[in-house]
């Protein structure tokens, strides 16, 4: 059993040699390390270069340009929409600036049809006002002459009645016809002020 | 040997944990030895690393739409991916370096991750599963060809003035004879950390994962109690296994910025 250990020591051990001289592998004919062996050298390179260069012409000639060009496509297709959508937002925004335009514009209208229905307004009240107080005044001062003139011919009324009165208390005491004059002043001096 | 012990199905556990890196020839082409360019079992995996990478793409790309869909998402990921890298790094005149950015980084990607898969029982070992990127030389490769790339686009864009880059700008005089030596020899250690890092990462994980294998093999093969304690093994194993995609995801990353970082100094080498 303790062989089969060793043995496994023994490839634990192989690692840390592998670097340099390395362990000959068991039962293998040839020693060292198989990349030291340059007698594979020229083949290993031969073939290396040959892979090489087909896979960097087929990458370059026939598989990564249309990658390419598909991702940049993409590209141009989200640039594109971004566009767009930045396109659209403005005539959105415009029709916006439009609504808004025209909503204040109607608000002008009618506050202003508003304005001159109320001025028409104000303007026809003050005129039949003004209408109805000249005619007011006009009959107040008709009226007023009316009264004016019945109160004056009630005084004359009354002076008529005082001089008749006069007259008559005057012949009846001196049994003498006053002037008319006489009986005025005597009136106006009775009557103060009237 | 352990492995004539052992049963047949935990044979495969016995193996060294060094043989999961041997070249094995498929299809030798060596030219009556004057250079060997054989079709090995690390070309078969470059091979299907570029494959994978076809279909994959392939997939991607299929229907494209403006709306994608799950693989064109996921395709579509790895290019922002790496194309934010690129920009960040070099700005808008690194767009010339994505698509070789774009196969570096899937190229090391695809061969960390594919490495990971589990070699199927009972097949040859040419086709037991590789990880390409394990192979010093492959890593090395990968380095030589991004900071050859840094060097042949710097000096054919700045000439001379590519050598800018030894010598800071802002710098006194008197500090240049210093700060020269130390800019060229952290130039020249470039592509030897680029390398040394992504090999030494993808060996060191597929080591461990392969020595704790080993232990499940030894302690089941010992039977009794010490079968029962091979569950310990078993589950530092899926550990490091989890690990291990982080890692091969982080390296091929690293592999790929610190590339675009040296390209950028190709761009404007007066830093």
């Amino acid at each position: 059993m303790k062989r089969w250990l060793q043995a496994g020591a023994a490839s634990a051990l192989a690692l840390a040699g592998t670097a340099l001289a390395a362990a000959p592998a068991e039962g293998e004919a040839e020693g060292g390390l198989p990349q030291l062996n340059t007698e594979t050298y020229a083949s290993q390179v031969f073939w290396l270069l040959l892979a090489f260069i087909v896979l960097y012409v087929l990458m370059s000639r026939v598989f990564l340009p249309p990658i390419g060009n598909i991702i940049e496509e993409r590209r141009q297709r989200i640039a594109d929409d971004f566009d767009k959508a930045a396109e659209f937002k403005r005539q959105a925004e415009e029709a916006e600036a439009a609504y808004k335009q025209a909503l204040a514009d109607a608000r002008a209208r009618a506050s202003r049809i508003a304005q001159e229905t109320r001025d028409q307004i104000d303007a026809e009240i003050k005129a039949m006002q003004a209408e109805t107080d000249s005619k007011l005044e006009a009959e107040i001062a008709a009226a007023e002459a009316r009264i004016a003139e019945t109160s004056a011919k009630a005084a004359e009324a009354v002076r008529e009645a005082a001089r008749e009165t006069t007259r008559a208390i005057v012949m009846a005491l001196i049994d003498e016809q006053p002037s008319d004059d006489a009986i005025d002043a005597a009136i106006r001096a009775a009557g103060g002020a009237r | 040997m352990i492995e004539q012990l052992m049963p047949s199905f935990l044979r495969p556990l016995a193996a060294g944990p060094m043989e999961q890196f041997e070249i094995v020839r498929i299809i030798p082409l060596d030219f009556n030895g004057a250079v060997d360019i054989s079709f090995t079992n690390a070309s078969l995996w470059m091979v299907i690393v570029v494959l994978s990478a076809t279909l994959f793409f392939a997939l991607a790309t299929r229907r494209l739409a403006l709306i994608p869909g799950g693989t064109q998402s996921m395709g579509e990921v790895a290019y922002e991916f790496i194309a934010k890298m690129v920009r960040d790094t070099m700005g808008d005149e690194g767009r010339q370096f994505f698509p070789f950015v774009f196969t570096l980084f899937t190229f090391v990607f695809l061969s960390n991750f594919l490495g990971l898969l589990p070699s199927i029982p009972g097949t040859p070992a040419a086709v037991h599963s590789f990880t390409v990127t394990s192979h010093i030389i492959v890593t090395f490769t990968l380095a030589i060809i991004s900071v050859g790339l840094v060097v042949v686009y710097g000096l054919i864009k700045h000439g001379f003035g590519f050598l800018k880059l030894f010598a800071p700008s802002g710098v006194p005089l008197w500090l240049l004879p210093l700060i020269t030596p130390i800019e060229i020899v952290s130039f020249l250690s470039r592509p030897v950390s680029l390398a040394v890092r992504l090999f030494a990462n993808m060996l060191a994980g597929h080591v461990v994962l392969k020595v704790f294998a080993g232990f499940v093999g030894s302690l089941l093969a010992a039977g009794g109690v010490l079968s029962i304690l091979s569950v310990v093994p078993l589950i530092g194993i899926v550990g490091v296994f989890l690990l291990e995609f982080l890692v091969a995801f982080l390296q091929a990353f690293v592999f790929a910025i610190l590339t675009c970082i040296y390209l950028q100094d190709a761009l404007h080498p007066s830093h």
